[in-house]
């Protein structure tokens, strides 16, 4: 996030765009809905009824893979009514021309069939966006999970920007990140083009700084991401992976695929708290300790690094990752050795400059945000005020394209794919009292298809996409619309990512989760 | 600024604050029941009633702000005999099992009758035998033991803005209850999110966490404040825990952060830690791919075998193909670590990991 969660407590418009909130990351929904109390203008922009839709001012039910158009609409009425803030788009910005020159071809009547948005909402939700100082945007995976991510984020930058709505307190672009430390993750440099603090591999220099502190080589060659990784493990290039925390064979899209790759390898080894989907396919299992058996850090999604302490013993003989890590790295000849975490952030505060200050004595009361460049820098609360990284920003026209996938007559309904509320990943599956609230799929159909295939809810169908099938039950709810369905990636009995489609942004490789199409079929009970 | 006098102390004071907040603020006792620093004061369980001179009637000092030269006496023997009044009133229609009740140690009810100096109720009151109800796996309500102050129902609508509790019935039936008409229905019917915040707020042991039953008195877990796994909004954790085992969990103040609330599974889904199903020792696998059959084998054989392997591979097919995962679930120093393995040991940058799950 580029501001922080306390400021939603101050936005007078929160413009909320493929993110379930209330579900996804709760306690921000709850900050959302709170400011819908207080008086605040919510305007959802989402294909389905989500909870957030019962406290906005305006819902704007888009199809989903449509993000570009919608945000292109957004702004060429606010640029037509003269609505733009003119002396930031002088001042902070470039580009500006050739952002019109796209944006002019959409006129909100020319997307409203497109997007399914009427007219109407378009206009009025741009004039809310526009005219209100405190002004934020908020989104998830909604926005990234296409083949036109890297585009929708683009385009809401372009947004904020012609609208001043940048670069201050209560206005900004916020992403709301998924999993508890997927920031924390890029921040570290667990991505193959840049090291920790997002310094490029690309950078001889960096390269230089790293090599001498840690005693080594660094490849000046970018490595592969995870779409890659898979594809070359099926084809035989990549011959042995290290899997940390993760389950690739049931969160993946196109897992069959996935499968296949992780059975090709010579030899996988997996560290994990339980024999995931993933784990079944290892040479190794490496019991790894919870978050609650170890210590260390996470950064939220407003960039804010918190202390996790342990507060059990690691159960049976497991041990916290940063020991095993350690442990293998010395076995392999390369001695790797830190009496705590706290040292390991040392050394990770002396080579990145964004988490230079921060240090575990600084972390005990309520953490700090990055950047946090010295050791008596008091965080971040808002970034890019008076410039941005690459210092003017720039303005790009993004056309539409069409998602990867579309819908025809033999895959007539469209799935688009999240997270719900009882689960988060895998590991939730292990709660107790969650899983027994929550035991099993309850795919979201309209009750058009409901009654075309003549269900009801709690009945079975079988779902079924040009990668493969799967069996669910089923909630009729007016949630989604006709022609849309929805299901969730949490369960191993009906997987979803057998159905989804490994087509991905070219930029980022994050796959378009939200857009497949499908056909139901009636299962016999 | 105001100048105010609160039992003879003179002090100048922050405008709109209530009395109950200066007194608080200076060290001056005064019980309260329904108050709650997170909610809106409503006055309903009068035991913060105080003086005010030059007015006929005390006032609930929770919902009057200070004003310009007020004087106020918080413990006239007048007051303190309403006090008593309104306690002993309360623990004539409450279930006295104080001994084996969960909430002992930790119950603002208990606090007041203490420091009144209440020993029991002695009014002749009959109350009904109401239902305890625990039909989900997260929240048990006990009806018996609700005191119909309102900070769960207010919790519910101003915090978490479900709605879905209200005030119902009367004398000692009344209570905080989810109901349609005069019927009671489920918490999942009426539109609850299980987020627990009520049972965060609730005074005494009417709601309660169901998996924390049994397992230990409040007094004796300790608390160790950490943050929640499930979500990138990185709320802080209060987990309670007792000879190595999580008692409860509850949400630890970060103003800046969650301020204290948590949801269903920051809450109530920590209980996957414990799972008999983690695995215990490393596995080596004697099955099929996919198949999940496993050995159990030392660490020192497990992680001689994965440095062996891995070096074969490197040496036979070169440092490019090998490939690691990171997890957006471990921590920074693990991440890093990891990233450091792959660069500095295995020689190649192809470390990524799932943007989602
Ligand atoms: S658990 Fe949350 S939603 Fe449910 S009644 Fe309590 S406060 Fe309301
Ligand atoms: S308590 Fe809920 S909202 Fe808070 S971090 Fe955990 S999962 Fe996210």
């Amino acid at each position: 996030m580029t501001n922080s969660i306390k400021e939603i407590e101050h936005n007078d418009v929160l413009l909320i765009i493929g993110s379930n909130t209330t579900e996804a990351h709760p306690n921000i929904g709850q900050k959302m809905k709170q400011a819908a109390r207080r008086g605040a203008k919510l305007i959802v922009v989402d294909p389905r009824k989500i909870e957030l839709v019962d406290y906005a001012y305006l819902w704007l039910p888009i199809t989903p893979g449509t993000n570009v158009a919608l945000i292109n609409a957004l702004m060429y009425v606010i640029i037509t009514e003269g609505l733009t803030d003119k002396e930031f788009i002088e001042t902070r910005t470039e580009g500006y021309d050739e952002l019109w020159s796209v944006v002019k071809n959409y006129a909100p009547e020319m997307v409203q069939e497109l997007t399914g948005v009427p007219a109407e909402k378009i206009y009025e939700a741009a004039r809310t966006y526009a005219t209100t100082d405190r002004a934020g945007i908020f989104y998830t995976l909604g926005i990234t999970e296409h083949t036109s991510g890297t585009n929708n984020v683009m385009n809401l930058a372009n947004l904020a920007m012609i609208t001043g709505h940048v670069g201050k307190e209560y206005s900004g672009v916020n992403p709301l990140r998924g999993q508890n430390n997927v920031q924390g993750a890029c921040d570290m440099g667990a991505l193959p083009n840049v090291l920790p603090g997002y310094q490029s591999i690309a950078d001889a220099e960096v390269r230089e700084r790293f090599a001498s502190a840690w005693n080594c080589e660094i490849d000046e060659k970018f490595g592969l991401r995870i779409p890659e990784m898979i594809d070359f493990a099926a084809g035989g290039y990549i011959k042995a992976m290290y899997i940390m925390g993760e389950d690739p064979a049931l969160t993946d899209p196109n897992i069959n695929h996935v499968r296949k790759a992780l059975a090709n390898l010579d030899f996988l080894v997996v560290q994990e708290l339980f024999i995931s989907e993933t784990a079944k396919f290892a040479d190794v299992i490496l019991p790894g300790a919870s978050f609650l058996e170890k210590d260390g850090t996470f950064t939220n999604t407003e960039r804010r690094v918190q202390r996790v302490r342990q507060v059990l013993t690691p159960r049976g003989e497991s041990k916290p990752d940063w020991q095993i890590i350690c442990e293998l790295a010395t076995k392999m000849g390369y001695p790797m050795s830190y009496n705590s975490p706290a040292e390991i952030m040392d050394e990770i505060a002396d080579l990145t400059p964004i988490y230079r200050g921060i240090r575990y004595n600084r972390l005990e009361g309520d953490g700090l945000q990055w950047p946090c460049p010295t050791i008596d820098h008091p965080g971040t609360k808002y970034l890019h005020a008076g410039q941005f990284p690459r210092g003017k920003g720039l303005l790009q026209g993004i056309e539409y394209q069409p998602p990867a996938e579309l819908t025809d007559e033999e895959y007539p309904i469209l799935l688009t794919t999240g997270r719900m509320l009882y689960h988060y990943g895998v590991t939730t599956r292990r709660s107790a009292s969650l899983e027994s609230f929550r035991p099993e799929e309850f795919a979201e159909v309209n009750p058009e298809q409901a009654t075309a295939l003549g269900v009801k809810t709690g009945d079975k169908v079988k779902v079924v996409s040009r990668r493969g099938e799967l069996i669910t039950k089923v909630r009729v709810t007016k949630r989604v619309k006709p022609g849309m369905m929805f299901m969730t990636y949490h369960y191993k009995e009906s997987p979803v990512n057998i159905l989804t489609n490994a087509a991905f942004d070219p930029i980022t490789k994050t796959a378009e989760y939200k857009v497949t199409a499908v056909r139901l079929e009636p299962v016999n009970k | 600024m105001v100048n105010i006098t609160i039992d003879g102390k003179q002090m100048t004071v922050e405008e709109g604050k209530t009395i109950l907040e200066v007194a608080k603020a200076n060290g001056i006792y005064i019980p309260t029941l329904c108050y709650h620093p997170k909610l809106r004061p409503i006055g309903s369980c009068r035991l913060c009633l105080v003086a005010i001179e030059g007015r006929e009637k005390p006032v609930t000092a929770c919902n009057t702000p200070v004003a310009e030269g007020m004087v106020v006496r918080t413990s006239t023997p007048e007051i303190l005999e309403m006090r008593k009044g309104i306690i002993n009133m309360i623990l004539s229609m409450h279930p006295e099992d104080c001994l084996t009740c969960e909430k002992a140690g930790n119950c603002e009810l208990q606090e007041c009758a203490y420091n009144l100096g209440v020993k029991k109720g002695t009014l002749p009151l009959e109350a009904q035998e109401l239902p305890v109800l625990k039909e989900n796996p997260f929240i048990v309500r006990d009806y018996n033991k609700c005191i119909a102050c309102g900070r769960c129902i207010r919790a519910c609508k101003e915090v978490q803005c479900q709605r879905v509790l209200d005030l119902v019935g009367k004398g000692s039936e009344a209570r905080a209850g989810a109901t349609v008409g005069d019927q009671e229905i489920t918490l999942e019917e009426a539109g609850c999110v299980f987020c627990g915040n009520c049972v965060q707020v609730c005074p005494v042991g009417a709601l309660l966490e169901k998996d924390s039953l049994g397992k230990g008195r409040q007094w004796e877990a300790k608390k160790v404040r950490t943050v929640c796994t499930f979500c990138g909004v990185g709320c802080n954790l209060e987990v309670n825990v007792k000879d190595d085992h999580i008692v409860r969990v509850r949400g630890y103040e970060n103003p800046l952060v969650n301020d204290g609330w948590l949801c269903v599974k920051g809450r109530f889904g920590n209980d996957f830690v414990e799972s008999p199903e983690r695995i215990k020792r490393p596995l080596i696998r004697v099955g099929e791919k996919g198949e999940g059959k496993f050995k159990e084998v030392s660490w020192e054989e497990a992680l001689d075998y994965t440095a062996k392997r891995l070096q074969e591979v490197k040496d036979k097919y070169g440092k490019q193909s090998i490939a690691a995962f990171s997890s957006a679930r471990c921590t920074n120093e693990e991440n890093y670590l990891m990233q450091k393995f792959m660069r500095a040991v295995i020689g190649n940058n192809n470390i990524d990991h799932c943007a989602r799950t």
